[in-house]
């Protein structure tokens, strides 16, 4: 029961990357875009993800009930040494949430629009990148449970190099996810181009960003690296990630659009799995020790039903969410339609 | 304000701005829902401009509530480590549960809102409806797990150690089902009544009648019928409570001493020091049948309590007092709506009425954030009743204070923005309805 548990942690952590990440690579393609680009991708990020995104935040909530209820170890120790980066990743999933309501359901459109998309571009970036920080700080060994000083207990174990360096990468795929996803929604060809282009950008920053991660890491004395090349799963799905990527350059420039989104969700649970399999079986990695899943564990029974609630409602939730997913996207609502709600 | 504090401010604010947005989400579909219903039923257009229009405060509540909670889930641990620590593997079982509660609601909620003229009518009204049964049922197995720390059970505490975990004895523990039914119609007579407060305004302003006649006639018929069935789970709360914590009875009441029919307090200020409530009005007996509906059979007073664990009696008696006061008013209003609809009485259109429906708007979330100070001032010094205390959950990270004010000037940002939404919602309605009116007003 332990590894249904398991399997649906990873799983709703998977899927907060995948969605959510769309969800957030949307803003942050805005982010970086300049004049009707601006624009477009406001309407086409409504349109597409309007009817989905209340469900992409949901694997969030599903991630932390299962850690505080089936690994209750660890949520408090992260509550406890990463309150900051978790308060401003708070701050940014408040902020995010709202404006993108807000701007939407707003029934006067004038200049608390610009507020709105401020807010909603910006915290587009910050909730990805202090997800990434934390991420970063699991693996990292910078917690320490020993620390006695406000700075080395609660500051020192997410601002460091190698944390933000995890921040920046997990920015960078949510825009990639984003661009790719956005190719297949765009209405027109030119709309289309764009986010082609987009998503080149994106896919070089991609590279650039995630080899950044590897070096600081080697720098910082943090063995991904070797430890990754150690493990034969975590190896090879760093190759198949990695030869994935020309085949999606390749498709892309066919102007193929259904292709590339599978292999970009491909490539971002390969990048999981290689972390995954090369932390294994740690899942915080702090000065001193490690904790794993295993160890950190809640009583049989806890699990137990845990797993049951986990089934149960995995019976309900996947269907209906891919029913959800399939039914807009075999019909497209026009953006015209979406904005009379 | 030392970090004990700060992080109960954080706590008590979270909830307090969470609890009104979820009461909403959770109830705005129902009314949604009925007129959707009336809407396929009749095609009056009136109908489907209202569903529309409340579906907008649905989704705007809706994501509210949403990131609302989340942050409360990260909460419960960013503030009381110890706590979750022990408590989480134990009453996680109606969280894990809620979540798929909410996530079905958040589902079908995209199925509804995008959904107008894409599914087949009914199987679209059938969405909003699981929107709503959804939303109940994650209030429900929220409130089960706030039972649980009145009314700890599902385990053995021995030797501070919790063994013999029963995650489903946790969640059927002793108090979830009075605290989840109080609960879900408080937030039935709040929602309600506030929906039909701004509709019946509008109506006095004499813009869209027919729409806003519609609202009325849906909201505060339901909010009338939730109203006056709330003293009923009301009586069940407190029986419930005289039986499992005498403390927060006794503070409700600001009883100070034991006695054999007690007399019920109305009002009063409670002296903390002398132990003795001034100015109050006191019926004999009746709190002795009030809890254990017997007039003559013994209250346990706060003197049976050792002094380090008494609850602060002021504010959970005036708390108790605001609820009661809210709920009898609103039940009378309810009451005189209820006899007047069925006898097709004039009064109930009259701007005096309109007007005073219009006045009690907050009335219902003023008594649904007394109730929670109730449950939760009248269980302290408590977490986890009889078990742990709050200060001994609280996290060791200093400087709270400061998170305090942060989440503080987010909440009532967030609070301002939404009213404001509201209004312009409420003034579009109009504008989209009435021609006559000009088009910038």
């Amino acid at each position: 029961m332990l590894y249904v548990v398991i399997a649906f942690l990873y799983l709703s952590i998977l899927f907060y990357l995948l969605f959510g990440g769309a969800d957030f690579g949307a803003g942050i393609i805005e982010l970086f875009s300049r004049g009707s680009l601006k624009e477009r991708t406001r309407l086409l990020t409504y349109q597409a993800i309007g009817p989905i995104w209340e469900a992409n935040h949901m694997w969030l909530i599903i991630t932390i009930v299962i850690l505080f209820v089936g690994f209750p170890e660890i949520y408090t120790l992260a509550s406890v040494y990463l309150h900051i980066p978790l308060s401003l990743l708070l701050i940014g999933i408040i902020a995010r949430g709202t404006a993108f309501i807000f701007r939407h359901y707003d029934a006067v459109k004038d200049h608390f629009q610009k507020i709105y998309n401020l807010i909603f571009v910006y915290s587009s970036f910050m909730t990805p990148f202090f997800l990434g920080i934390l991420a970063g700080t699991a693996i990292s060994g910078r917690i320490d449970p020993d620390a006695t000083d406000f700075v080395s207990a609660y500051i020192h174990p997410w601002l460091g190099w190698f944390p933000l360096s995890v921040g920046l990468f997990t920015v960078v795929i949510c825009g990639f996810l984003a661009a790719v996803f956005l190719i297949g929604e765009a209405n027109n060809n030119e709309d289309r181009d764009l986010f082609r282009e987009k998503a080149f950008r994106m896919n070089i920053l991609t590279v650039i960003t995630g080899g950044l991660v590897f070096l600081v890491g080697e720098w910082e004395g943090i063995r991904l690296f070797t430890e990754l090349v150690n493990h034969p799963i975590g190896l090879l799905a760093l190759v198949l990630a990695t030869v994935s990527l020309p085949i999606t350059w390749y498709l892309l420039k066919k102007k193929k659009v259904y292709w590339p989104r599978v292999l970009v969700g491909f490539q971002i649970t390969m990048i999981l799995v290689t972390l995954m399999v090369s932390q294994h079986p740690d899942f915080i990695i702090l000065k001193n020790s490690t904790i794993s899943l295993q160890n950190a564990a809640a009583g049989e029974s806890t699990i137990f039903a845990l797993a049951m609630a986990l089934l149960i409602g995995g019976l309900f939730i996947l269907p209906a969410l891919f029913y959800l997913i399939y039914s807009f996207q075999k019909q497209p609502v026009s953006i015209k339609k979406s904005n009379q709600h | 304000m030392d970090d004990l504090l700060a992080a109960r401010s954080q706590m008590a604010l979270s909830l307090g701005f969470h609890i009104i947005f979820a009461c909403i989400g959770m109830i705005m579909p129902f009314l949604m829902a009925i007129s959707h219903y009336k809407y396929l039923k009749s095609g009056k257009e009136k109908y489907k401009t209202l569903t529309k229009a409340w579906s907008k405060g649905v989704a705007i509540f809706f994501v509210t509530g949403a990131v609302s909670g989340t942050m409360l889930s990260f909460e419960l641990g960013l503030l009381w480590p110890e706590f979750m620590k022990h408590a989480g593997p134990i009453f996680g079982m109606p969280f894990s549960l809620e979540g798929t509660a909410f996530f079905i609601e958040a589902i079908a909620l995209g199925f509804f809102l995008y959904g107008w003229e894409k599914f087949r009518p009914w199987f679209h009204w059938f969405t909003g409806v699981v929107v709503g049964v959804s939303g109940l049922a994650s209030g429900i197995l929220v409130v089960a797990a706030n039972a649980w720390m009145n009314s700890p059970a599902g385990f053995d505490y021995v030797n501070g150690e919790y063994l013999n975990i029963d995650p489903m004895a946790a969640m059927f523990n002793d108090a979830w089902f009075t605290q989840s039914l109080h609960m879900i119609l408080a937030a039935f007579v709040a929602t309600c009544f506030a929906v039909a407060g701004i509709h019946a305004w509008m109506m006095t302003k004499g813009k869209n009648t027919d729409i806003h006649k519609a609202a009325l006639k849906i909201s505060l018929t339901l909010g009338a019928v939730a109203a006056i069935l709330q003293p009923l789970s009301g009586d069940l709360s407190a029986k419930d409570v005289a039986e499992r914590q005498p403390a927060k009875l006794a503070a409700m009441e600001a009883h100070f001493e034991t006695e054999e029919a007690a007399s019920l307090i109305i009002g009063g200020i409670p002296d903390e020091e002398n132990e003795t409530v001034n100015y109050a009005i006191k019926i004999p007996g009746a709190l002795s049948f009030l809890a254990h509906g017997d007039f003559s059979a013994e209250v346990i007073g706060l003197d049976q309590i050792p002094k380090g664990e008494h609850p602060p009696v002021t504010i959970t008696h005036f708390a108790f007092q605001i609820m009661v006061g809210c709920g009898m008013v609103l039940m009378i209003t309810g009451i005189f709506w209820l006899f007047g609809l069925w006898k097709n009485k004039k009064y109930i259109y009259s701007s005096k009425f309109l007007g005073l429906i219009a006045l009690l708007t907050p009335l219902g979330f003023i008594a649904v954030e007394a109730g929670w100070f109730v449950t939760e001032v009248g269980r302290q010094p408590w977490i986890l009743y009889g078990i742990m205390k709050t200060k001994d959950a609280v996290t060791p990270m200093p400087g709270i204070v400061y998170s305090f004010l942060l989440y503080a000037a987010i909440y009532i940002s967030l609070a301002g923005i939404v009213t404001l939404l509201l209004i312009r919602q409420i003034k579009n309605l109009d504008k989209n309805q009435d021609l006559s009116l000009p088009s910038n007003s």
